[in-house]
């Protein structure tokens, strides 16, 4: 993990990291990483990739309508809204 | 030099669900912003997602419908991406195990069939709707999560065209096959049906592909076709300038009709996929995909070739039977009932439909029945009424929603056929025009037209010209 990835991270997250953070942070994660490593000293050559670790399936609910939450509920959390829409910085397409 | 195009096309579809993919939200198009959301496709913490059967079903059905291999092990995985309009920062989507793999779609361009493979099949939620103030200068966007999480089909195609009747032939296609499929009511104007396009350019004759140039921002299938023109043209251009093709995905401007720089391969997004570990794998067994593919119908281009051969309707007039499943189906209800498929072809390509455009009727919900139209045409083969009038008991039954018998009787139009009663008239016509009978002994044989027509007349168009003809040639001949 060096400076370059830390902050390509950062960017893909959308956080501005200060450089005292970033040399934290590269530490941390690179402990992180090279724990996680460990899991590659294992053979699993013959082991199927697990797509989820509950062994279950095919849960589905009915296409039936539920009651939508208050308009109040909706906007609780929000920072800034204007009417009923949530507002946002503004997107460039 | 010459160059060959290469298109390829990604569509979205919203599934015709009532509703949301991951909640019990309504998906009802117009409403109030913000009204139709709950915690789950607010992305709030703590929510867990479950699988609308009806959205998966409609997924499954679409992928078989277009001949896919379907992966009897399928799940989600989520996509990560910061934008205003994904509450969650991912959207639930496939990319290990798509649902369809590896299927294909029949295209007709000018009489010639052509298979356009299908990449793969897989289904998804979507995001929200962004607003951008008209104002000068505002420093923010609106958004409304009423459409996150409502179900999206993705099908995205090989680069198979080669030019842009092929792509308009495809999206027509598609769009009739969820039509036909009843996944998916393809309101374009509503942002149901959503095409991407990727281009590229190589050289006459080589089989190499070029840079290609991916195409968003297309609300409707003339942008899809004026933004390919346009790629076409500059691409070539810069190719004949020696340049190369930069690998970017452009924005198409609707008013200015060009395109625009969005981004490059470099800045490509990191979509960091992983298995969504709120759904669990839905596995699919044979007796399950049976089922579902008894729920598919005739799709629309086997439907006009078995129309052809069996009816021996034109490719025209089959063509346009097709074009709306609910057509056809009438088209067919009439064969059944009466076993004269191009008088009844002709009288919905003709009457029904200059009808149904005039009076903008709805095809799904049509005044008349196939009885009553089978009725009409076995009435006129009698002979009793003539197809004059048969138009206008035509234009009675749509606007009254009468059978045409009713309509015949009410208004004392049935054709007359009495031989004494049409002897009377011609009598009649006979004594009122000598100076006629005259000129036509001295040789003038159309005089005899013009009597006809006025027989006509006194008989309100009623009488039947065979009989009629029969009777004055025996007339002024004796």
């Amino acid at each position: 993990m060096d400076k370059k990835e830390i902050e390509y991270i950062a960017n893909l997250s959308r956080i501005e990291l200060t450089e005292a953070e970033k040399e934290v942070f590269i530490h941390q994660l690179s402990n992180i990483l090279s724990y996680i490593e460990k899991l590659n000293t294992l053979d699993t050559e013959n082991i199927k990739p697990l797509a989820h670790t509950m062994n279950a399936s095919n849960v589905f609910r009915e296409d039936k309508p539920e009651s939508s939450i208050s308009r109040e509920d909706v906007f609780i959390n929000a920072t800034a809204k204007i009417d009923t829409f949530f507002k946002v910085p503004k997107v460039i397409e | 030099m010459e160059y060959e195009v290469v298109i390829g096309l990604e569509t979205h579809a919203e599934l015709s669900t009532v509703t949301k993919l991951f909640c019990g939200c309504s998906t009802q198009f117009g409403v109030e912003p913000n009204t139709q959301v709950c915690p789950v496709c607010l992305g709030m913490p703590g929510i867990l997602p479950v699988m609308n059967r009806k959205a998966f079903e409609y997924a499954l059905k679409l992928a078989v419908a277009l001949s896919c291999e379907i992966n009897r092990f399928t799940n989600f995985d989520r996509k990560s991406y910061y934008y205003p309009d994904l509450p969650k920062n991912y959207q639930i989507s496939q990319n290990y195990y798509n649902l369809g793999v590896n299927g294909y779609m029949n295209i007709e361009v000018n009489g010639n069939v052509k298979k356009i493979r299908i990449h793969n099949v897989h289904l998804e939620e979507e995001a929200g709707k962004l607003i951008h103030p008209e104002e000068i200068g505002a420093d923010y966007s609106l958004v409304d999560f009423n459409r996150a999480g409502v179900p999206l089909l993705e099908i995205v195609s090989h680069p198979d065209m080669r030019n842009v009747d092929e792509v308009e032939s495809y999206m027509q296609t598609l769009r009739k096959i969820l039509l036909y499929t009843e996944v998916s009511d393809c309101k374009m104007q509503e942002g149901s049906l959503r095409f991407e396009a990727s281009i590229s350019l190589r050289e006459k004759g080589s089989d190499k592909l070029g840079n290609r140039v991916e195409i968003k921002n297309l609300n409707s299938m003339k942008s899809v076709i004026k933004a390919i023109e346009y790629e076409t043209v500059r691409q070539g251009r810069l190719l004949d300038k020696g340049a190369t093709i930069a690998r970017e995905t452009r924005l198409w401007d609707e008013v200015a009709e060009r395109s625009e720089h969005m981004r490059s391969k470099e800045d490509a997004q990191d979509y960091r996929y992983f298995p969504e570990p709120d759904l669990l794998p839905v596995l699919i067994d044979e007796k399950w995909l049976h089922a579902i593919k008894d729920t598919i119908p005739e799709l629309p281009l086997d439907r006009k070739q078995r129309f052809m051969e069996i009816f021996k309707l034109s490719d025209y007039d089959a063509g346009i039977l097709i074009e709306e499943k609910a057509l056809a189906d009438f088209f067919e209800a009439c064969v059944k009932i009466l076993d004269r498929p191009k008088a009844l072809s002709n009288w919905i390509i003709n009457d029904l439909l200059r009808e149904v455009k005039d009076r903008k009727l709805d095809i799904y919900n049509l005044p008349i029945k196939p009885q009553q139209l089978a009725a009409l045409v076995e009435i006129i083969e009698k002979g009793t009424i003539s197809s004059t009038i048969a138009k206008e008991v035509f234009s009675e039954m749509i606007q009254a929603g009468k059978a045409p018998q009713a309509i015949i009787e009410e208004k004392k139009l049935a054709q007359i056929s009495d031989e004494n009663l049409i002897e009377l008239v011609i009598n009649k016509v006979i004594a009122n025009n000598p100076n006629v009978i005259e000129d036509y002994k001295k040789g003038k044989k159309n005089a005899l037209a013009f009597l006809v027509g006025q027989a006509m007349k006194e008989t309100k168009g009623k009488a039947n010209p065979k009989v009629l003809n029969e009777l004055l040639q025996k007339k002024v001949n004796t």
